[in-house]
């Protein structure tokens, strides 16, 4: 609707040339006859006139008449044929970038996808080896420490019964060491006093001696 | 005569055709506007017949014209304004390509021509008159009255805006027409110049130089406006569009 202005300007010139049509063919000759006086006419007019070129109104009905067949043909050209096409052109590319890039979309997630699984995956992983360092740890530190405590018992009894042994002898050597002294000091004063001294006498001595050296 | 700037817009006749007493004839400016289209067209058709995922270098230039109007409209109309897309990018292409196809040499510049452009700027507005009455009705009258303006002043502002608004065909066809007829024509005086200092001798091939250094210079500057004046046409198509979309919309 909007080629009106050129349709209308187009449609009456192209009446007027079919309607004219046959009339300018059955008298060619003379209408071409007619035509080259009527140019040079024109053109010494323009000269001599001095008519500026553009101002010429003798031109104005071919100039209107030649640009509504040539523009409505190129806007008819462009209508049909070069905008679809160079529209078309550019919509496919937009489509086919949009169908790229929904598709990078979903790649992506299901990249993020992976990664989440991977993920998840491998912090099982890592509970699992914590569970069972820790129970492997748990149970080395049980068996230690029952060892430490077995070899400390043993270590306490073989310890008691050093010292039991200790003691024993001990009160072995000081039931010992009271015979032993009561011979020597007989011995010593039988040499000092020249005769056997009551044996009595001695132990009692012994005994208040050592028990002084004691307290 | 060789001298002339004006020569370049001559209008010539190639193929005499004349039908009812007015002259029809296939000009040099009928030539280039077929040229023009099927420049454009070929580049827009062959540069995108591999539908490349990955685009070739002409594919890139095809798909980078298509998006800029594709921008511009959404920014400049909405995207209810993107029903017009076909409307602008051929306008935007059509007048582009004029103007490139202008720069060559010997070549006839459709765009300097008042008629053409003020018949493009009339399809712009008809296009916006027709679908803003379609669309809205007597609404689009709305675009005439701002909002917010003091009812004292409301015959002033409306005034304003339907002179501003019967300007548009007339500012947008001289801004195109005139950039490219004084563009050419300075170049066309410049180059003038190059070629009759340095038929002077040795004296005048030395103060040529200048006049040449500023032909290329200006050869420079004309492609860029070649292109910002396609740029211009076709972000002014999209503000007017936006006012038969949304009008009082602003």
């Amino acid at each position: 609707m909007f080629v009106t202005p050129a349709h209308a300007e187009s449609t009456p010139a192209g009446t007027a040339e079919a309607g004219h049509g046959t009339e300018a063919e059955t008298h060619g000759a003379p209408a071409v006859g007619e035509t080259h006086t009527e140019t040079g006419v024109a053109h010494d007019a323009g000269h001599e006139t001095g008519v500026f070129p553009p101002f010429d109104q003798t031109t104005f009905a071919s100039q209107l008449l030649w640009l509504a067949i040539t523009f409505g043909i190129f806007y008819i050209v462009m209508q049909k044929v070069i905008v679809p096409r160079i529209g078309g052109i550019l919509e496919n590319r937009h489509d086919r970038i949009a169908q790229d890039l929904d598709e990078a979309g979903r790649l992506k997630s299901e990249a993020d996808a992976a990664i989440e699984t991977y993920e998840k995956e491998l912090a099982a992983a890592r509970a699992k080896a914590n569970t069972i360092a820790g129970t492997a740890r748990d149970a080395a530190k049980a068996k230690a420490d029952a060892d430490r405590a077995a070899v400390e018992a043993e270590l306490a009894q073989k310890l008691a019964a050093a010292e039991a042994r200790i003691g024993e002898i001990k009160a072995k050597a000081f039931a010992d060491v009271g015979a032993i002294a009561e011979e020597t000091a007989t011995a010593i004063v039988d040499q000092l006093i020249g005769g056997p001294a009551a044996k009595a006498d001695v132990a009692t001595a012994v005994a208040s001696a050592s028990a002084k050296q004691e307290g | 005569m060789a001298n002339d700037p004006t020569h370049q817009f001559l209008i010539q006749k190639i193929v005499p055709i004349e039908i009812g007493g007015i002259d029809f004839s296939f000009t040099n400016a009928s030539l280039f506007m077929v040229a023009t289209v099927a420049a454009a067209s070929a580049f827009l058709y062959f540069s995108t017949t591999s539908r490349g995922l990955i685009p070739t270098r002409s594919q890139s230039v095809a798909e980078m014209s298509y998006e800029f109007i594709a921008s511009m409209l959404r920014e400049g109309a909405g995207s209810q304004g993107m029903k017009f897309f076909p409307m602008v990018f051929s306008l935007f292409m059509f007048v582009l390509t004029a103007n490139m196809l202008g720069m060559f040499p010997y070549f006839f510049t459709v765009t300097s021509q008042i008629i053409v452009t003020f018949a493009l700027a009339l399809f712009v507005i008809g296009t916006v008159l027709v679908y803003g009455f379609y669309k809205h009705g007597l609404g689009f009258l709305n675009l005439f009255v701002p909002h917010g303006v003091p009812g004292a002043l409301l015959p002033l502002v409306v005034t304003i805006e339907i002179i501003s608004f019967l300007s548009r065909p007339i500012s947008l066809s001289v801004r195109l027409f005139a950039n490219m007829l004084a563009g050419h024509i300075t170049l066309k005086v410049f180059a003038g110049f190059v070629a009759s200092l340095g038929s002077l001798g040795a004296l005048g091939i030395g103060g040529a130089i200048l006049p040449l250094i500023m032909t290329v210079a200006l050869t420079g500057l004309e492609f860029l406006v070649a292109f910002l004046q396609a740029y211009v046409f076709a972000v002014l198509t999209c503000m007017y569009l936006n006012d038969a979309v949304h009008p009082g919309g602003h």
